[in-house]
């Protein structure tokens, strides 16, 4: 499946299967469209007239490009043929081991965010926090149920788990206790609104936290609209010292923003360069995922302006970047090189099988979106996986699930979507959430066409 | 002349044969770093 497209002055073409990236010009771009549908003489009839006025162009010179085209297909880099579809319905029968855990430390929270997905940390259930006996019996599971594996991830995640800090700081100490012994290695993350970051949370944070994903919607009257506390106020104000003490203090390494835009910021991009213009340099910024009812929810009319907003990013991220004043942005950090298989490409996050969540009373859910839906409970931790229907479910919700996916160029790159906004979009971890389909497709076109624009530039 | 340039990139067709090792981080997934990039 080849894919084509022309952005910030590129033609560019994907191969999908491959994951070869084609820079063309306009002739070879053309040509390449009509490679499959029509013989060689009358392609070489057809581009011989739309490029009648161009010295270039000569019935030689197009044999020759039609030449390398043919050789790229020969050497699999073109048009090549999908043989993955059957991988993919083997991993039912694949043995999976739990890599990743998101502990729910705290079910409860200092804001009062109503776009939260969380139900303001509660999870639709009441306040509460985790034990460290809970926490610990979710590790000791964790490392008991990792196999091989030696790479452990957890992320403490609420609510906002600066709320338990203390059950945090044991919880990390007694992991350590355990990675000789098991031959495992614990990286753990933090999310947090910054509310409660202090000196021992910085300290402790730049020690133990692989990384920090610090909550931040961008500018002040963006911010302030949603992100509140109980009595209405915003939190800009208060956050943002605290988030450039602690990214500063951590090097500026180990870290990222991630804001949420919504139908009152569809123009997001104003949101991300403030950021940037704040001095923080590992930026995201998400499209809200709500009730279509929901005032926040993004609608018809803000997909053509956050389209443009993708790609007015890119383009300014590439500017910046010869600038000397570069930034990253999550959904742009493609890896063309170094990237992901084609397991991962077409199993993607584990949700349900490498990855779980665990409540603050030791629950095991498929991921931190699905904590309170109680059909897709998995089990707890103390007797593992109980509800194997619903795990081997989410085994066999990969890139290959969806009949609707069968044509899209994208599906190696967005592994068939994320299964909690396909659920909450259509019912179904199978379904279809095509508005953030629309969006990703759009992101991966920026993400490739700055790698392109980046090479250009070496 | 050369109408068409290709960036270097990881082959999946030959990932299918040495990846899979299921040591890489979970996750985006299409910007993950791979623990084995040498496959």
């Amino acid at each position: 499946m080849v894919h084509q497209y022309k952005l910030n002055g590129y033609d560019i073409v994907l191969d999908t299967c491959s994951g070869s990236v084609h820079v063309v010009d306009d002739v070879a771009y053309d040509l390449i469209a009509l490679y499959k549908e029509q013989p060689e003489d009358e392609i070489i009839s057809a581009l011989m007239q739309k490029y009648t006025n161009r010295p270039d162009v000569t019935e030689e010179e197009l044999r020759t490009c039609l030449s390398d085209v043919k050789s790229l297909e020969a050497a699999g880099k073109l048009y090549t043929p999908d043989t993955f579809e059957s991988m993919a319905f083997d991993f039912k029968n694949r043995n999976t081991v739990v890599k990743a855990l998101c502990l729910h430390v705290a079910h409860t929270c200092n804001l009062n965010c109503s776009y939260c997905f969380a139900s303001q940390g509660k999870y639709h259930g009441d306040r509460s926090l985790m034990s460290f006996e809970v926490g610990k019996r979710a590790l000791d599971f964790l490392i008991e149920n990792s196999g091989s594996r030696v790479n452990l991830e957890v992320d403490f995640f609420g609510g906002e788990p600066l709320m338990n800090w203390d059950v945090v700081k044991k919880l990390v100490a007694y992991a350590r206790t355990q990675e000789k012994p098991h031959n495992k290695k614990f990286r753990f993350t933090l999310t947090t609104n910054g509310m409660l970051i202090d000196d021992d949370v910085i300290a402790f944070a730049n020690k133990e936290m692989h990384n920090v994903v610090l909550s931040l919607d961008g500018r002040k009257e963006i911010h302030d609209r949603l992100r509140v506390d109980c009595a209405g106020n915003g939190s800009y104000e208060k956050i943002v010292p605290k988030f450039k003490a602690l990214v500063d203090s951590r090097g500026g390494q180990g870290y990222y923003m991630r804001g949420t835009f919504t139908h009152a910021n569809p123009d997001f991009t104003k949101d991300v360069f403030h950021m940037a213009d704040l001095v923080f340099d590992q930026l995201s910024m998400e499209p809200v995922v709500c009730d279509p009812a929901d005032p926040a929810a993004l609608t018809e009319d803000d997909l053509p302006i956050v389209l443009e907003q993708y790609e007015i990013l890119a383009k300014e991220m590439l500017k910046r970047e010869q600038e000397g004043r570069g930034f990253t942005f999550y959904h742009y950090m493609l890896d063309l090189t170094g990237g992901p298989c084609i397991y991962k490409r077409i199993s993607g996050c584990g949700s349900g099988t490498e990855y779980m969540a665990v409540t603050p009373r030791g629950d095991l859910y498929p991921c931190h979106q699905f904590v309170g839906e109680e059909a897709y409970k998995l089990g707890d931790i103390w007797n593992g996986v109980v509800n194997t229907a619903v795990r081997d479910e989410f085994k066999t919700c990969n890139a290959y699930a969806r009949p609707e996916c069968a044509d899209c160029w994208a599906k190696l790159y967005c592994s068939g979507g994320c299964a909690a906004n396909a659920y909450h979009a259509s019912g179904s971890i199978r379904g279809i959430y095509e508005y953030g389909c629309k969006l990703f497709r759009k992101r991966i076109e920026c993400a490739i066409m700055m790698k392109v624009a980046q090479a250009d530039l070496q | 002349m050369n109408r068409i340039k290709t960036l270097e990139t990881r082959d999946l067709k030959k990932s299918a044969q040495t990846g899979g090792c299921g040591e890489c981080q979970t996750s985006g997934v299409a910007n993950q770093p791979c623990e084995n990039p040498s496959k």
